[in-house]
């Protein structure tokens, strides 16, 4: 998978559930779209960017989001 | 002989509260205050002659035959023109009626050819069974006088012949095309004896006729006649079944001789269309039996091997082993499918059965994945169900009607007619589109306000409409406090209200002027019954999911839903496009919208269909061909999609069709996906099936067999037998028993039965115990979801941006006469109206690149470039060019670049930065390779000498 594309499909979801007053509703919004919405390679991948730190370009609501709802985002190896 | 005469009563119906009783030859008659007298005789079984009248046109009282004696009245009043009214007594036989009515055919017939065996009317012509009814037996001025029978015929339209020499003038044909099209194309040129029909002055073909076949249907002799009927003779039998082209979902009556063909009359008793059509429906079905239809079956090893055509047992053996041993190598997941919005509802239920219980994951998706998605997701947040709310008849209570984002007298023609229809009536219309599409000014029809915005800003348009309505107190606040989640409401407020989100802040982001969006949302809040329709130019933006929600805010806040006349209405594109997404065709969804986490709805459809569900959303065709790009996705199964046409950044699909090891392409014909396909499959047409399709109302119609399929199998068959062959058989003898497993599965289809669908012609769903009937409108008492939902609507710029280098803004859409990726009308003579793509582009854009209208221009942005020909048009405003993409050789998606909806996916390609200049050559380096591809794919072709 593209992750360069990958990480900006993540923002757009952030720059929508930004403009969430409820900052915690936010980031629960941006978490759970990625588990209703993306399929459990790309969340795969989208952790493997986090991960790999550095510049990774994810906005700081989809990391967040990544890392406050890791057990149920994060799939299993298959 | 079969008789193609449909019952007709002569005027439109009256509905009334208040009931009259007359007599009509010492008969009782009760009718609806308001009714003709001509009609209420039909309805008696009393039927009086008549020409100019027909039960789709207003009365016209011209031909004087429906003449009829009312007691106490003077004279021979014409019963079309007539009102029944309490007490009178008429008498439609006496002695002078029939000497006044047989002088009168005796006139009509002098200045008619007495052709009637030759003629292709013959045995289902009005004036023919009206001569015999009123006892014609000779003419006694002769043919020698001043006649009109020598007049040419005007063959220019591809369809119907015009044959002036038939011609009574009775009118019916300028009438359909004034009141039931409103198009106005047609009208008597010349006064009294020289009175004639004309399209203006030019022949048919080069008029502003629309092709949509009203006048021909109405005309009562062969003067207008579809040239099939001229070729074939009449039909022997009609079958009733459902258009294959948009979402409006036309039913017609499809007339047949043996299992050809002759033509396709709009079904008067069809609830989408009322005996209304358009040139694609109506004429262009000739695809059916196009030379270029799959016939046979083709496999092949690697797309650069030669093509082997086999039997479909070879062919669906060689598929499923293809099948399992890439997931065997690469994994459960490395495979999946793309099921077909023009295919029925059965069959992409069974697409997806496949996927999820035979593949074993939930990679399916469908053609809504770049049209409507966010449809689908913005209408769920908000309203709880993703479907528009109304039928189309209740656009007939509107008075004032927003179009954002759509183009329906090129796209949802016959929506298009009824809204003319109201608005000619007087309601208002706000369009909210880049382009001045014809509903902003046409004839008898003008935009209060069209608020032609940049491409890209709906959102802040939206907003802008809201924020007015609030700042100014126009909000229905008892609706919204009574029907809607209050919390949410509350914090919506407080968005909207703050200035960054009025009118003239956003007037800048958006181009339009703050006074207009003003007057526009007073206009809408200050009416009783406001309605929004919308289409692909709300939904194909990175911000289509957040446009559809401020759609649905909007109507909310004006308390415009859950009635007659109001609504959210997206406007679907393809026939079946809301069937397959109720079906389950998205990867993340069971069929009726459930997700595939919920593990109550996973247990009923396992314990259903006897296998382990993924409880994993799947990937989307935009993620299956970056998985494809990336190597974990290896197999995939297209049943009637084009997606290296349709889908964008052509490029990049073609990159990912190549890296597939098996693609199975199920089709009418090799198009431009089958290119790239390992397996060829053979589909059939809507005329070589039963089934049924979802129209854009959720109404649900039979698609009923004409013909048997060229092929040999119908669609839902071959995906039988591909299950089969994966070891997941699928126990189906006829689609009517696919349709009673998805009832028993899907609760919004429970009451769904081909039974009912006969008895009733069609349903709207929900279709279950609380509606047995179906739901013409969606939440009456409440919202779907309970309470309706605002959800915050901030408008955030696209990616898309323009620079020096790419200084305009690239729109896309299509044409009345072309459909989609234009697999069928491309093999129709609709290709004489549009045979190539074209690029509007405004004079001031044109001017100073050199570029003059018809000459070949570049089209160029980040993704690629393509060449096509420029027309320069004030149709389109400054900064903005637009085109089509119904020819695959224009390219016009290699520019288009991979930006999408922040929710779905869905592609923008309703905005993309591009420059235009002029070109050096007719081909792009993208369309000089796309050519030779062809050629190359040609030569592989069975039977080819390579």
């Amino acid at each position: 998978m593209n992750r360069k594309k990958l990480v900006t499909m993540a923002n757009q979801i952030a720059a929508f559930f930004a403009a969430e007053p409820d900052h915690s509703v936010a980031v629960a919004g941006v978490a759970g779209h990625l588990q209703r919405y993306w399929e459990p390679r790309m969340r795969r991948e989208v952790y493997a960017v986090l991960d790999g730190g550095g510049e990774h370009g994810l906005s700081p609501l989809v990391v967040e989001a990544l890392v406050a709802h890791r057990a149920s985002l994060e799939p299993a190896r298959p | 002989m079969y008789s193609n005469k449909i019952t007709d009563h002569g005027t439109p119906a009256r509905p009334s509260t208040q009931q009259v009783t007359l007599q009509i030859d010492g008969l009782a008659v009760t009718v609806p205050a308001g009714t003709s007298v001509l009609r209420a005789a039909a309805e008696a079984g009393i039927r009086i002659p008549k020409l100019c009248a027909t039960e789709s046109l207003e009365a016209f009282g011209s031909c004087r035959l429906c003449l009829v004696e009312i007691e106490g009245r003077k004279g021979y009043p014409a019963s079309c023109t007539t009102p029944c009214e309490q007490g009178m007594q008429v008498r439609t036989q006496t002695p002078k009626l029939a000497s006044l009515r047989r002088n009168t055919m005796e006139l009509y017939i002098s200045d008619h050819p007495l052709d009637c065996l030759t003629c292709p009317a013959n045995g289902n012509c009005e004036l023919q069974d009206m001569a015999g009814a009123v006892g014609l037996r000779e003419v006694r001025y002769g043919f020698a006088g001043k006649n009109h029978l020598a007049e040419p015929a005007d063959a220019s339209n591809p369809y119907f012949s015009y044959d002036p020499s038939k011609c009574i003038v009775c009118s019916r044909c300028v009438r359909a095309c004034d009141e039931v099209q409103g198009t106005f194309a047609l009208t008597v040129a010349g006064r009294g004896f020289q009175s004639r029909i004309a399209p203006g002055p030019t022949d048919f073909l080069h008029s502003e006729c629309v092709s949509c076949g009203a006048c021909v249907k109405a005309c009562p002799t062969a003067t207008l006649m579809e040239k099939t009927v001229a070729a074939h003779g009449q039909p022997d039998r009609a079958v009733v079944t459902t258009c294959a082209y948009c979402g409006v979902g036309c039913s017609f009556r499809a007339e047949v001789k043996g299992s050809q063909v002759v033509r396709m009359v709009p079904h008067h008793d069809g609830k989408a269309n009322h005996g209304h059509s358009c040139v694609k429906g109506r004429f262009a079905w000739g695809y059916a039996t196009h030379p270029d239809r799959l016939q046979k079956p083709r496999i092949r090893q690697r797309i650069t091997d030669p093509w082997r055509e086999v039997s479909w047992e070879q062919a669906i053996a060689y598929a499923a082993g293809e099948l399992r041993r890439i997931q065997q190598q690469h994994g459960r997941g490395a495979v999946g499918a793309i099921t077909s919005s023009r295919c029925t509802n059965e069959e992409t239920y069974l697409v997806q059965k496949l996927v999820r219980g035979a593949f074993g994951n939930n990679n399916v998706d469908t053609c809504a994945r770049v049209c409507h998605s966010p449809t689908g997701y913005g209408l769920r947040q908000t309203l709880g169900e993703s479907a528009g709310t109304q039928d189309f008849d209740s656009v007939a209570h509107t008075d004032c009607v927003i179009v954002i984002g759509a183009n329906p007298t090129a796209g949802h023609p016959v929506f298009a007619a009824r809204l003319k229809q109201r608005l000619r009536q007087g309601a208002h219309l706000i369009v909210i589109d880049p382009r001045r599409i014809e509903l902003v000014r046409t004839p008898h029809v003008a935009a209060d306000f069209h608020l032609q915005l940049r491409p890209g800003t709906n959102v802040a348009v939206l907003d802008a409409l809201a924020h007015t309505i609030v700042t100014e107190g126009l909000q229905r606040e008892d609706y919204v406090r009574a029907r809607c989640d209050v919390a949410e409401y509350e914090k919506w407020l407080a968005f909207i209200r703050q200035p960054r989100n009025s009118p003239e802040a956003l007037q800048a982001v958006t181009g339009v002027p703050a006074e207009l969006v003003r007057g526009a949302a007073r206009l809408f809040a200050g009416v009783r019954n406001g309605a929004i329709y919308y289409g692909l130019g709300v939904t194909e933006h990175s911000q289509g999911s957040t446009t559809v929600m401020a759609i649905a805010n909007l109507a909310m806040l004006t308390g415009n839903l859950g009635r007659p006349g109001v609504g959210v209405n997206p406007l679907r594109g393809q026939n079946n496009v809301q069937g397959s997404c109720d079906m389950g065709s998205f990867p993340h969804e069971f069929p009726g919208y459930r997700h595939v986490s919920d593990p109550a709805v996973r247990g009923l459809f396992e314990r259903h269909w006897g296998v382990r569900l993924d409880h994993e959303p799947g990937l989307r065709l935009p993620n299956m061909f970056d998985a494809a790009l990336g190597g974990s996705f290896k197999g995939l199964y297209v049943q009637g999609e084009d997606v290296v046409q349709s889908d964008p950044d052509t490029q990049h699909v073609q990159q990912a069709m190549e890296s597939l090891e098996c693609l199975i392409v199920q089709d009418l014909f090799m198009n431009e996906t089958a290119k790239y396909a390992h397996v060829v499959l053979p589909g059939s047409s809507f005329l070589e099936k039963d089934g049924t399709f979802t129209n854009a109302e959720r109404r649900i119609s039979r698609v009923t067999r004409v013909m048997p399929p060229l092929a040999g199998k119908a669609d839902w068959e071959v995906t039988v037998a591909l299950a089969k062959a994966l070891g997941y058989p699928m126990d189906y003898q006829h689609p009517e028993q696919i349709m009673a497993e998805i009832a028993l599965l899907t609760p919004t289809f429970r009451g769904v039965t081909y039974e009912k669908l006969e008895r009733l012609g069609s349903v709207q769903w929900p279709c279950n115990e609380e509606a047995p009937d179906g739901t013409p409108v969606l939440h009456e008492r409440q919202f779907v979801r309970g309470k309706g939902r605002f959800v915050v609507t901030e408008y955030v710029p696209t990616d898309a941006h323009t620079n020096a280098s790419y200084p305009l803004i690239l729109t896309t859409g299509r044409i009345l006469s072309q459909y989609n990726v234009g697999t069928q009308t491309r093999r129709t003579a609709n290709n004489v109206w549009y045979a190539e793509d074209l690029l509007e582009i405004h004079p001031a854009d044109a001017e100073p690149r050199g570029v003059r209208d018809g000459e070949f221009v570049v089209l160029k942005s980040r993704k690629g470039e393509t060449t096509l020909r420029a027309v320069v048009t004030e149709r389109i405003q400054p900064g903005v060019v637009y085109t089509t993409f119904h020819h695959p050789e224009s390219g016009a998606n290699v520019v288009i670049t991979e930006n999408s909806d922040w929710a779905t996916n869905c592609p923008e390609y309703k905005v993309t930065a591009v420059e235009v200049t002029k070109a050096a050559a007719p081909a792009s380096s993208w369309q000089q390779r796309f050519g030779e591809f062809g050629k190359a794919q040609e030569s592989l072709r069975p039977g080819s000498e390579g």
